[in-house]
Parts: C-alpha cells; structure tokens; sequence
C-alpha cells in the first residue's frame, strides 16, 4: 500500500516537473526585449520635465528603405505625455511602431496615438519592442553617422534630437 | 473494504498521471520540435542572381530557410544577422549547409534588391523571390504565416513567422530554431542537422 502512495506521489511530482519544463521552454522561445543602452552614446537632452537618453539607430542595409530609432525618455513631471511622432531630413516620415511576438510571428503595428510617457516614470523604445520607424530613408544609415531628429510630444512639443548610428546587429552584437 | 476501495482509486490515479506524463511529453516534444513531415511544394521561383530556381535546391544538403522581407526594421536584419554570425562560427563544419532568405514580400523585393540585403550579411545566404502567386504557394506549403498590414500613406508592412526551418538532406523537416534563441542552442541545432 504504503508503495502505491509513494508511486503515485511521484507520477505526481514527474508531471509537474514536466509540466514546469514546458512552461520555461515556451518562455525561452518566446524570447524577452534584449537590454539595450550599450550603444547610448548621445548627452541626455532635456526638454522641459522630459529627459531624453541613449539615442541610437541601427546602421541600413543596402537596398532597406526603413531604420529603427531607439531611446529613452524619462518623465519628471506629474502629468503623462504622449510622444506621437518624429521628422527628420534623413527619412521622409519617422512613426512610432512597436513589435511583438506572437509564439513565432513576429508582429509590427503603427502606435496611432502614440507611446505614453507616464507620470514620473519612463518609456524605453528599444530592438524587440516600441521604436521609431524612420521611413522612405534618403540615404542609408551608416555606422558612426550622427542623425538629427525633431521628436513630437503631445504636451513637450518638438524636442531635438541625435541619434547615433550603431552596427546593423547592435543588439546581437553583445552575443558574437 | 474500505482498503481495496482505496488500492483501486490510487491504481486509476497512477494511471490518469501516466496518461498526462506522456501527454505533457508528447506535447513538449512537439512544441519544441515538429515532427519531420513531408512539407514543402514544387515551385518556379528566382533566385537573387536571377537565375530560376526549384524546390529542388532544397535537397542534397542540409537546408536553413528563413522567411523576411527586406522592409523589415527588426526581426529579419536580426536573424540575418544571426545566421551569418551561426555560419562563421561553424566555419568549414559548415560548410555543406546551404541557406536561403525567401521573400514573403516579392512585390518589393526583386532579385536585385535581395542580392543587395543578403550580401550585407555574408555571401553564404541566397535571397528567393519571384511571383507572388508562387511565393504564396510555398509560404502555405511551409505553413509559413505571412500577412500585409497597411500603415499610414499607403505603405505597409507585414505580420510573418520568424522562426528558422532546417530541413534534412531529403528537404524534410527537421527542427526549427525561433527568434531569440541563443546562439549556443542554434549551433546545437545545425550541428546536429549536419550530423544527420
């Protein structure tokens, strides 16, 4: 008797191992934001209560129309902001976007209204998450360029902006 | 009585555990690791020199695919990326693979345009396009998901699978590497394929 409890304890535990496992692996596959911030190299640019950080893009491709702009904003006030846009002479429109993953389909979606700045807190645009969309680019982005960035904020108004030009793979680079 | 009653319920126990056990296993194995189906479709396509090319390209060796677009901002440079830092490190042990980036948006991608986005990484991934009927037609047969999004001004942008397929000599199915992924565990996964 005594050896049939002790079996189906440990059918029960095996299970729930197996089940943990799973858990872990779709996790894993799912994959989180890598960090970012290495390649900041931007003086923090203050406009108003927000503080703007660790500007970057990532170098273009030959032939790759678009660019991602990455950074973070930081929010002093205690009222929210919403940065809703961007324009640059280096790109016909610049938009906020953010992807997602959904199990393997990777999804990218224009935020109409824009990212929220919350009260007293921040917004990270940064790979694998809510970045700028520099579209209709007039030339590639090469590494080491600087590009000049006028940034839309609901209440902030226009804030200029650098934003350093790092290597095509600048989040993977950390991995090589 | 009371005891047999008992034996009885813990014995159905044991055996509804089992049950689940190997479900989760099943499960897990599957999530992780298709089963080598037979997928895939012939196809006309063209490969980034302009040349045609067939679904025969995709037997006789150890096979990478991946699926992007060159419009792509994130995932695709990423992967790309990725692959090409994979094939470096496997140097000559890989040398008997062969990849391939196919366009899931051939109306903007011509074989030109993917020459030039391929190239940027290395010179070991060939870019297939061609019409857009036919690149359908082999998105459906890899059960490779890839959908237009409209953005602001007419433009567009596209929803698509991100994960990585390796194929066996025989172009079937063999695993599949997903987005993020570490580096060791796709080295893992092509070593095993070339070992296959």
């Amino acid at each position: 008797m005594k050896h049939l409890i002790r079996c189906a304890a440990a059918m029960l535990l095996l299970t729930s191992i197996a089940n943990a496992q799973a858990h872990d692996h779709s996790k894993m596959m799912q994959g989180g934001a890598a960090a970012t911030g290495d390649n900041a190299s931007m003086e923090p640019v203050k406009a108003g209560d927000l503080t703007l950080s660790g500007a970057f893009a990532r170098a273009t491709l030959p032939g790759a129309k678009v660019g991602g702009g990455y950074l973070k904003i930081d929010n002093g006030s205690n009222e929210p902001d919403r940065l809703v846009g961007g324009s640059s002479p280096a790109a016909a429109r610049i938009e906020v976007h953010e992807m997602k993953m959904d199990g393997s389909i990777m999804k990218m979606r224009q935020l109409k209204d824009g990212l929220e700045i919350p009260a007293g807190g921040s917004a990270e645009l940064s790979p694998g998450g809510a970045h700028l969309m520099l579209i209709d680019l007039t030339s590639p982005l090469r590494e080491g360029d600087m590009v000049p960035v006028t940034l839309d904020f609901a209440k902030a108004g226009k804030v200029d902006v650098r934003f350093m030009v790092a290597p095509a793979g600048a989040k993977s680079m950390e991995h090589h | 009585m009371n005891f047999r009653l008992l034996r009885y319920t813990l014995w159905g126990l044991v055996a509804i555990l089992c049950g689940l056990l190997a479900f989760t296993y099943v499960n897990t194995r599957n999530g992780s690791n298709p089963q080598a189906a037979q997928l895939g479709v012939p196809f006309n396509l063209t490969d980034h020199n302009g040349a045609p090319i067939t679904e025969a390209a995709f037997k006789g060796h150890p096979t990478v695919l991946f699926f992007g677009f060159t419009h792509c901002p994130e995932v695709c440079p990423t992967t790309l990326f990725e692959m090409a830092g994979w094939l470096k490190t496997l140097g000559d042990e890989g040398k008997d693979l062969r990849v391939f980036f196919i366009s899931v948006d051939p109306e903007r991608d011509t074989p030109e345009v993917m020459k030039g986005y391929t190239s940027a990484f290395t010179d070991r991934i060939t870019g297939i396009t061609g019409n857009p009927q036919e690149v359908e037609k082999v998105l459906k047969a890899w059960r490779v998901y890839a959908k237009k999004v409209p953005t602001d001004n007419g433009d567009y942008t596209m929803d698509h699978t991100a994960s990585v397929i390796l194929l066996d000599r025989d172009g079937r199915l063999k695993s599949t590497i997903d987005y993020k992924e570490s580096p060791d565990v796709a080295l893992k996964k092509l070593r095993l394929l070339l070992a296959g």
